[in-house]
């Protein structure tokens, strides 16, 4: 440890500091970590009232009163609900209470409120080989393998005490050694939709667990395909980073670690397969779109996609506000509106209190939302954007 | 009898141990209200935590269990120290914000030799489990 380090570990910067050191300082010894680093962004996971409780809250408002304060840039993760629009979303006024004292809790420690889970789409952008220090699964398999930052797989805590410390334990994807390929995997399936590359993270993480991936035959994945792959990765297995040929920043490098690695192959049949899990009878079902949050031009095909159609309320488009106010700009807000859609800031279907909002029968483009919500006990399908909005399943 | 082990999180405590041979998850496995293992079909489920040395052989489940381990310490039940085979990051976590000290690498042969009820202390700085009765 620096001088530096110690005295702020002795309570030299005080005790928020002091305590959120410690607990960066002993995860470095579970993982066996030498030093700490620097780290120059954090994106902060925990955030929905839903899964912090009471429990979480009194933790985040005790670090805020101890006067824990975001020393780098730090972004958030989704809430619970959108937090102008929640009546509309049928949220509970209890709830809706408990989600405003955690977002005043982060508020006061500096964080800005984001709400998203792609802060790389909200003008929060690391650069190459940075040390980062990102939790939510999604932007940490985008960050680490699109951009080629470097954090490993962050929980709350941990990345509000990088934010307040402006350090991480040095360990894991930090370092050259973790960040190569464990595994071959050649595709000949045809990814014609973000649902494919969705689909295909799905297996691959099934497959994989926590072992790095390296695609062959990814074609050329627009940013939104490879946002859904690396978030489908993320939730079936483990996986922290992947790389694909001509793809990603780092595969070419990775090159001479090919040689001698586990192969496998994902083919039409097990893009299908992992679908086919998620069919059940449906009849009307909600249909929610946004998971990764929506980009500004998934919200436009989907503005195209719904014209002259009535929804009746039940599409649910989820972005971040950063987003929304560039869509709302081109029209396409109204359009999906005008369609009786909406489109809702702040949070998803992964975090919202869905059973309390009603919802029991759901459709998704993506098998991050497939997975969660069959897990709250949803019937849920799957289907491609045009799919789920070209004709109601 | 003294077993070595590492200190993660420091701290001393002495209590009854509850020894469990299955995985802990805190968030979804104990109530956080009354300190009962709620899991069905878990090796101590029904048993109370609150103020025992909880032995265990890691952590598992969801990372909001950190959390619920620190709502524990609020209540008054959470365990009084958790002693590990091989510890992970959510009991990590959860026991540097509650001070709740932590041990782990204490080696198969004294993990297996840990029985609930036995009196232990430990020394969490000191990385060490003392079995003084039982």
């Amino acid at each position: 440890m620096t001088r530096v380090e110690e005295a702020m570990l002795g309570g030299g910067e005080g005790p928020a500091v002091a305590k959120l050191l410690e607990l960066l300082v002993a995860l470095g010894e579970v993982f066996g970590a030498e030093r700490l680093v620097p780290v120059e962004s954090a994106h902060i996971s925990g955030v929905s009232y839903k899964n912090l409780g009471e429990a979480g809250l009194g933790w985040l408002v005790e670090q805020a009163d101890l006067g824990a304060r975001a020393r780098i840039r730090a972004t958030l993760n989704p809430a619970g609900m959108d937090m102008e629009f929640w009546r509309e979303m049928g949220v509970p006024e209890e709830f809706a209470e408990g989600q405003r004292r955690v977002l005043a809790a982060f508020e006061r420690m500096g964080v800005e409120p984001t709400c998203t889970c792609t802060p790389y789409l909200a003008g929060h952008v690391p650069g190459f080989g940075s040390q980062i220090a990102w939790a939510e699964s999604s932007a940490v398999c985008f960050s680490n393998s699109v951009i080629g930052a470097r954090t490993n797989r962050e929980s709350g805590p941990t990345t509000i005490a990088s934010a307040v410390t402006g350090l991480a334990a040095l360990y894991g994807y930090r370092l050259d050694e973790n960040r190569r390929p464990g595994a071959v995997v050649e595709i000949e399936a045809n990814l014609d939709s973000i649902m494919a590359y969705s689909a295909l993270g799905y297996v691959t993480g099934k497959r994989l667990g926590t072992t790095v991936p390296y695609f062959k035959g990814l074609g050329s994945p627009s940013l939104e395909s490879k946002k859904a792959l690396g978030a489908a990765c993320a939730t079936s297995g483990g996986i922290a980073l992947w790389h694909g040929e001509g793809v990603t920043p780092e595969a070419e490098a990775m090159g001479p670690y090919l040689a001698g690695l586990e192969r496998l192959t994902v083919n039409a049949s097990d893009v299908e397969e992992a679908a086919a899990r998620f069919t059940g009878p449906l009849e009307d079902p909600i249909i929610a779109l946004g998971c990764p949050h929506s980009s500004l031009e998934e919200l436009g095909e989907i503005a195209g996609l719904v014209g002259g159609r009535d929804f009746g309320g039940r599409l649910w488009v989820f972005t971040s506000r950063s987003v929304y106010s560039r869509a709302e700009e081109a029209g396409h807000v109204e359009a999906i509106r005008a369609a009786g859609g909406r489109v809702f800031r702040d949070t998803c279907m992964v975090v919202a209190p869905l059973r309390e909002m009603g919802w029991t029968e759901v459709a998704t483009n993506s098998f991050k939302a497939g997975h969660y919500m069959a897990g709250m006990g949803m019937s849920t399908r799957m289907g491609t954007t045009r799919e789920l909005l070209g004709g109601r399943p | 009898m003294i077993i070595r082990g590492r200190k993660i999180v420091g701290g001393r405590a002495e209590g009854v141990a509850l020894v469990s041979r299955d995985p802990v998850s805190f968030y979804g496995g104990i109530d956080p209200v009354t300190g009962v293992v709620t899991e069905p079909g878990h090796a101590v489920d029904g048993e109370c935590v609150t103020g025992k040395v909880f032995v265990f052989p890691t952590g598992k489940g969801s990372t909001v269990g950190s959390y619920v381990i620190y709502r524990m310490a609020k209540l008054g039940t959470a365990p009084a120290a958790i002693v590990n085979l091989e510890t992970e990051a959510i009991l990590a976590t959860g026991c540097v914000i509650s001070d709740v000290p932590l041990v782990d690498r204490i080696g198969e042969e004294a993990f297996n030799g840990l029985e609930s009820g036995m009196v232990l202390r430990v020394d969490a700085d000191a990385g060490t489990v003392e079995v003084v009765e039982g």
